[in-house]
């Protein structure tokens, strides 16, 4: 078979939920009499472990809560695991929340090259592509307006263009395919699998429309409550979610 | 098969693959401060000038005795403190307000150094208004001039340090931000900008000594107004000031990147 390209070991992450409060001596103190800070840690992931090889086209199920998002930004690189590893091989490209981390006063000009470089591209690389980006996001006639006046729709189309500008290796999908209008969509699934079938991508897609995922993917693993609790088949997995959804 | 470990060691590895993030960061750091603004950068210059000709005009009557050339001292004060005081408090607020790494990675110290780094660049652009002040002034200049490029290394190394620290700091306790304000205004004072340090009691002299920006506003303005090259004293001192900031810092930073995500 294809090598691996993802590898997930005994992944678990943990999210302190007393950091709301004040950070003070008092307080710590108080809370370790109480036996609170025990009870404060929260497990998002547990002991989560598998692969994925090249070519693999995996969809990531699950209720809302279920782990998912948290699983993405693991092997994106955005979290450090609690406990356990994520290797990864190859050029990664992550499309989490693409509306956000704009700079609101800048234009959509310069935050498409100020986006490039955090993904790390060449300001030539840049300048290669920019009609490129610029076409597909169909905002040529809003470049030098600030991102701040554009809609949240612009600011996802102008997100999603820039991150797939180049031809990654692992291909992660928050959600994405929600964005923009219908014909947006249509626009950014058609280039998503393009993506996907010239180049032999890597994808790892987590989204709540069943019949996305049965389109795109081969493999699923099913996550409830951080565990996981099936991979394999996409249609058997999906088949169990159906069952948990409807219960 | 050789994998990639995707969170250890990027710290500083992949500086090259960032150079450019480093570069459109420190642009946009530029741009925004002037952004909408008429005359853009040149306020750069027309601030300091303006801000030299109003306190000239009310202070250089009190001090005429105890200060030659009142425009270049307070000058040399102001320009300095400014870098410092801006810097930091940018560098302060990058980390905190850098919502991208919550989408994709990114090495964090870049956005602390971009933001020291741009207003260097806008530092090094104002002195060009003490330069217009020097030959305007008909400043007798020596050789010794020349070493004022060691205070302006020593404070760069300095609003780095303790911005990268500020940095870190400021995400886990938010109350550092509102303190450094009050701070820094306490720091102006004790830098002696507007006034001579010879009207400040013998008795309170030693707070300036130990503050490193008056040292290195010292020092320029020794080498510059009275062709004084500084003592070793005094640049070790701020250098070594500087590098414990800079260490702590770089381990903060280093120890602490990974929690921030859950705090911003």
């Amino acid at each position: 078979m294809g090598e691996k390209v993802v590898e997930v070991k005994n992944l678990s992450m943990k999210y302190n939920l007393a950091k709301e409060g004040k950070i003070s001596l008092k307080n710590y103190f108080k809370k370790v009499k109480n036996r609170e800070l025990l009870f404060q840690e929260f497990w998002a992931l547990e002991d989560v472990s598998f692969d994925v090889e090249k070519g693999d086209r995996l969809a990531i199920l699950g209720l809302n809560g279920a782990g998912k998002s948290t699983l993405l930004k693991a092997i994106a690189g955005v979290i450090k695991p609690s406990k356990g590893t994520v290797k990864t091989k190859g050029k990664i490209v992550p499309l989490l929340e693409l509306s956000g981390g704009f700079t609101g006063s800048y234009t959509g000009r310069e935050n498409i090259f100020l986006r490039g470089a955090m993904l790390g591209f060449s300001t030539k690389y840049m300048e290669e592509h920019f009609k490129e980006i610029v076409n597909f996001s169909g905002l040529k006639d809003f470049l030098d307006v600030p991102v701040d006046n554009y809609s949240s729709g612009m600011k996802a189309r102008l997100g999603f263009s820039i991150s797939t500008v180049v031809n990654p290796d692992i291909l992660i999908l928050d959600e994405v395919l929600s964005v923009g209008d219908a014909k947006f969509k249509k626009k950014s699934f058609s280039k998503m699998m393009n993506l996907i079938e010239n180049n032999d991508t890597t994808v790892l897609f987590v989204s709540h429309s069943i019949s996305q995922v049965k389109e795109l993917c081969d493999k699923a693993i099913l996550l409830e409550k951080g565990e996981l609790i099936m991979k394999g088949n996409v249609e058997e997995v999906c088949e169990k979610y159906e069952e948990i959804v409807n219960s | 098969m050789s994998f990639e470990f995707i969170t250890n060691n990027r710290f500083l590895l992949n500086f090259k693959k960032y150079k450019y993030l480093l570069y459109e960061l420190i642009k946009k750091n530029i741009k925004l401060t002037y952004r909408r603004s008429s005359l853009g950068l040149f306020w750069t210059f027309l601030s300091p000038l303006l801000y030299t000709i109003v306190l000239t005009i009310i202070f250089s009557t009190f001090f005429k005795r105890s200060i030659e050339n009142y425009p270049v001292y307070l000058l040399c004060g102001r320009l300095l403190f400014d870098f410092f005081s801006n810097g930091t408090k940018t560098a302060m607020r990058s980390l905190k307000s850098a919502g991208i790494i919550k989408r994709i990675y990114v090495p964090k110290y870049i956005f602390p150094l971009a933001n020291v780094i741009g207003n260097y660049v806008m530092f090094l652009v104002s002195l060009s208004v003490l330069v217009l002040l020097v030959i305007v002034t008909g400043l007798n200049l020596t050789w010794n001039g020349f070493f004022v490029i060691i205070p302006f290394i020593l404070i760069f190394l300095l609003t780095l340090g303790v911005g990268l620290v500020l940095a870190t700091v400021v995400i886990f306790v938010r109350d550092v931000q509102h303190l450094w304000g009050v701070f820094t205004t306490l720091l102006m004072w004790g830098s002696a900008i507007f006034y001579p340090v010879t009207t400040v009691p013998e008795k309170y002299r030693f707070l300036f000594d130990i503050n490193p920006v008056f040292n290195a506003i010292d020092m320029v303005r020794n080498s510059l107004m009275y062709g004084i090259p500084p003592t070793s004293f005094q640049i070790l001192y701020v250098f070594g000031f500087s590098m414990v900031f800079l260490i702590a810092g770089v381990i903060l930073l280093y120890k602490y990147q990974d929690k921030f995500i859950l705090y911003i």
